[in-house]
């Protein structure tokens, strides 16, 4: 759909609509307002037709268009307030049309908490322009055209002396179509009036009142369910399928091989989940080459024999550590180890396909699927790719799934269903298995640590980090079907891999201690898969997976990277006598730093410090640029190792802040999941087979260790200080304060019982071999 | 072809199957639409999909249609037919105890059950945090783990709490 057709499906009333761009962009753009039809109004901007998202007032509604998605996180409250708040209306109902290829822009990827980051501040201008424009209207309907500034909003009408009007009156007079105004002044810290409350969500009560449509959830006509069986192993390749013993369950329709995906398809979930659970005896593997050994792990990371490159992070690199470490002194050197992660949702992913012969006359569209991806544009083009297709006859809908920390399933899904719905020329809905999920939804992936420090009279004098890490980086390409699993098992190859580490694994691998004056970090990149020979490209022949895919999990490399960095800050500090904490504070040139730092002293000064218990703490700055997080972690280790958080305080400045309830509850969640991850979380495989496929082990049928959350009786009490700056701009939260979780329990469980456990999780084994001995 | 006749939330409603190991959940969604219990793990690990019949928690993802009691119709309850002005909801709410809510469904119903056996035990004491966290974490075999991954666990005990108090006047 052009820019057009899609603006005039937008605006097909009356009222006001302001284009903006979710990036702070340079000065607007005007372009044509010649193609608006009559008894419209609009406004536009952009350096780039496809970043445009939009703001629509209509007498019965305030819609955004926004590619930005709730993931679960709240982000649709806070926009919401945003808008409000510029809009001068204390309570309104803002409608929010989430990511959909036809409906809203382009606006890649909804991650890294940068959806507030990126998005909030330029629908302030679009909000702030379409109320200068009313404003405007206002100022002439009630005869005082020259000083529109003399019109004074309130509840939602304009007022000049004793005369009103509603905008509601305004808007059903109005034609106007504009670019957001950068130079349209914002509403005064000191007046705002719903951004910086805590509103509450909006998208909670039909989600408690089971009204709420997440992807699972949707039906449409003469829809099929559908399962798909995955191979015996990642490397495996199909040998044969007996399509009889399915056929022959009650109510399946098709059974679909193509390539190596295998689906059945059926009148009704039951059936089709019937069908798939007996597939160990219909459909037939031949095994493919294991992976990297899951045991020796650490090991084969840390082997030249596996890397693709070595790269140096540069932003922060100063002074010359390698020397001033070889100078002799108080030096130390440690390895530190984080396992392969999933993101593991509550819900196995689900998704929706309808995908017709011929494309629909009034859209051009011929496949349409409802997915939880974090990126509709680029799921798009690769199902497109997969398809067959051209990207313009496929439409992607977000539509919500369980919760999100990053590319987990969802597009693989996705994938299926196209599949599956191609195949049989029906609507379907693929549900994924517990099992399925956990084997095959991309991971965040190992990595290994090496640091090496010097600690002398002025604190810390040297740093040097290096990683060990595949990529966090496996997103769906918009070109290329083999960044989805069914891509992959159609004959497609992967994206290469990643050339830097830069903000990915790398992320957070520099520390922003300014004082510290040599630093350094060097990254070596592990090769996920085959590579053409000296390159970063799949194997053209002989592809085989070497680790589980790895991509990104939330906060990327920053949770395994701040677990050594901050593991190993307190290793030099009690190699150097000094406190911890203050040893932070000193090392920092950054008040907003010490700042964080400095709110936990009063925690940190009780704390605990015998009968098996003991308290530490970490920082982090995210991204080294973003968001400040610092946090207290209080344990109890009982005398079989197994370690307790009791308590948790976090720090956390991420600038102006919008919903303090809401980020309360995403520092809260960043919390709990770090410590799911530090005690807990593990995925194993043996071969090329993933084996924690469920939450626990289920005897009397397995006793083998399974992939365990966090329960409720493990969670710690949680204390959130934040430090709100009004005047600053506003930095995400969904991911800064997990990169602190893993070190802080590590120091926590040093400082109770004198065990140092450098690898993740810190389970009973590794506490008790860590005890100092007696 | 089994037909069973249930009440669902009060109202007769009746689930065919032509499988004896249908599972209840998918009926539930597809013959009945509801929308409250969800497939979350499908190996009864996780309480997405807990609904009760005749009162008690029952994962609805390893429960059948066939097992269904015929003789009265089973009480069935589900999260869609719960008032919306329940303490219950009303407490996750003002707690604002969820983040993508996909596994609250399990610990409203869950709660549910417990929380009325307190009432109808003449119990008036609020359960304590340690308590309710215990009545969530279960061990799977005499009672039921509830999962929830976004890490709402602190506000969600919270809410049960104040459900509790507000159930027990």
């Amino acid at each position: 759909m052009s820019a057009v057709s899609r603006r005039s499906f937008l605006t097909g009333t009356v009222g006001v609509a302001v284009s903006f761009v979710l990036l702070p962009a340079g000065p607007a753009v005007a372009r044509s307002v010649a193609a608006a039809p009559a008894g419209r109004m609009r406004i536009e901007e952009s350096t780039s037709p496809t970043s445009l998202a939009w703001l629509v007032l209509t007498p019965e509604a305030i819609t955004v268009y926004c590619g930005k998605v709730e993931l679960g996180t709240g982000i649709q409250t806070a926009m919401s307030q945003v808008v409000v708040e510029e809009l001068r209306l204390t309570v309104a109902d803002v409608r929010y049309v989430q990511a959909d290829t036809l409906l809203t822009p382009s606006q890649g990827t909804t991650a890294g908490s940068k959806s507030l980051q990126e998005g909030a501040e330029p629908l302030r201008h679009a909000a702030a322009t379409a109320f200068a424009a009313l404003q405007r209207m206002a100022a002439q309907h009630l005869g005082t055209a020259d000083a529109p500034e003399r019109v004074k909003a309130r509840d939602g009408a304009f007022s000049w002396g004793n005369r009103t009007v509603t905008y509601a009156a305004l808007l059903a007079e109005a034609d106007l179509e504009t670019v957001a105004d950068l130079t349209v002044p914002l509403v005064a810290t000191a007046d705002l009036k719903v951004v910086g409350r805590s509103v509450p969500r909006v998208d909670l009560p039909a989600k408690l009142r089971a009204t709420f449509t997440y992807v699972a959830d949707v039906s449409l006509p003469g829809m099929l369910h559908g399962r798909v069986i995955r191979p015996s192993g990642r490397n495996a390749t199909l040998r044969s399928v007996d399509k009889a013993p399915p056929m022959s369950v009650p109510g399946v329709t098709d059974v679909v091989v193509v390539g190596n995906v295998v689906g059945v398809v059926a009148t009704g979930e039951a059936a089709a989940a019937r069908a798939a659970q007996s597939a160990g005896s219909w459909a037939l593997w031949n095994a493919g080459p294991a992976m990297l050994p899951w045991a020796t792990l650490e090991d084969e990371l840390r082997s030249p024999a596996n890397w693709y490159a070595e790269v140096a992070e540069a932003p922060l690199r100063r002074g010359n550590a390698p020397a001033v470490l070889a100078s002799g002194g108080t030096v130390l050197e440690r390895n530190y180890f984080t396992p392969f992660l999933m993101h593991a949702a509550m819900g196995a992913s689900a998704s929706v396909a309808d995908v017709r012969a011929a494309p629909d006359p009034l859209t051009g569209i011929r496949a349409t699927v409802w997915s939880g991806s974090q990126n509709v544009t680029n799921l798009r083009g690769a199902i497109a790719d997969l398809l067959g297709l051209p990207a313009a006859q496929v439409r992607v809908v977000y539509t919500e799934a369980s919760g999100c920390y990053g590319h987990n399933g969802a597009d693989d899904c996705a994938a299926d269903a196209a599949l599956l719905s191609k195949a049989v020329g029906r609507p379907v809905r693929v549900q994924w298995t517990r099992q399925q999920e956990h084997g095959w939804e991309p991971q965040g992936p190992a990595s290994a640590h090496t640091l090496k420090g010097k600690i002398g009279a002025t604190g810390i004098e040297a740093w040097w980090h290096t990683l060990y890490a595949p990529t966090h980086g496996s997103r769906p390409v918009a070109t290329n079907a083999g960044t989805l699993v069914a891509g992959q098992l159609t004959g497609k190859l992967p994206a290469a891999l990643p050339a830097t580490a830069a903000n990915s694994a790398g992320r957070n691998s520099q520390v922003t201690y300014a004082r510290i004056p040599h630093h350094q970090v060097d990254a070596k990149l592990v090769r996920s898969f085959t590579t053409v020979p000296g390159g970063r490209a799949p194997a053209t022949t002989g592809f085989a997976w070497k680790l589980p895919r790895s991509t990104s999990l939330r906060s990327l490399g920053g949770f395994s990277n701040t677990f050594a960095n901050e593991s190993f800050f307190d290793e030099l500090a009690a190699a150097g006598g000094r406190d911890p904490l203050e040893l932070r504070i000193a090392m920092h040139e950054d008040s907003r730093a010490v700042a964080v730092l400095a709110a936990l002293r009063p925690a940190w000064t009780g704390r605990p410090t015998s009968g098996g218990r003991g308290a530490g703490v970490a920082f982090q700055q995210y991204e080294l640029e973003n968001a400040y997080a610092a946090t207290y972690a209080e344990v109890v280790v009982d005398a079989g190792g197994t370690v307790r958080v009791t308590r948790m305080v976090c720090a956390h400045d991420c600038g102006r802040v919008v919903n303090p309830d809401g980020l309360r509850n995403q520092i809260e969640g960043n919390l709990v999941q770090g410590v799911s991850r530090a005690l807990k979380e593990e995925t194993v495989w043996r071969n090329d087979t993933v084996t924690t496929t469920v939450w626990q082990p289920a005897p009397p049928f397995s006793l083998a260790p399974q992939y365990a959350v966090l329960r409720f009786d493990e969670v710690p009490e949680i204390e959130c200080i934040v430090i709100d700056r009004p005047d600053e701009p506003m930095w995400g939260a969904g991911e800064p304060a997990i990169g602190t979780v893993g070190a802080a329990v590590a120091n926590a469980v040093f400082a109770a019982v004198g065990a140092r456990v450098r690898r993740l999780p810190i389970t009973p084994e590794r506490v008790q071999a860590a005890r100092p001995h007696a | 072809m089994t037909e069973r006749s249930i009440r669902l939330n009060g109202a007769e409603v009746t689930l065919t199957t032509d499988d004896p190991l249908s599972q209840l959940l998918y009926a539930l969604r597809e013959q009945a639409g509801q929308h409250g219990p969800k497939f979350g793990c499908g190996v009864s690990q996780c309480g997405a999909c807990t609904v009760l019949v005749n009162d008690v928690p029952t994962r609805s993802c390893v429960s059948t249609v066939a097992a269904l009691p015929t003789a009265p119709p089973a009480q069935v309850r589900t999260l869609d037919g719960l008032d919306p002005g329940h303490p219950l909801p009303q407490a996750f709410l003002d707690e604002q105890a969820a983040q993508c809510a996909f596994c609250i469904n399990g610990m409203v119903m869950g709660s549910l059950a417990w929380l009325e056996s307190r009432v109808a035990a003449g119990e008036k004491k609020v359960p304590t945090r340690s308590e309710v966290a215990t009545h969530l974490s279960g061990d799977n075999a005499q009672t039921f783990t509830y999962l929830c991954r976004c890490g709402a666990h602190n506000r969600i005990i919270d809410a049960i709490r104040a459900a509790a108090k507000e159930m027990a006047r």
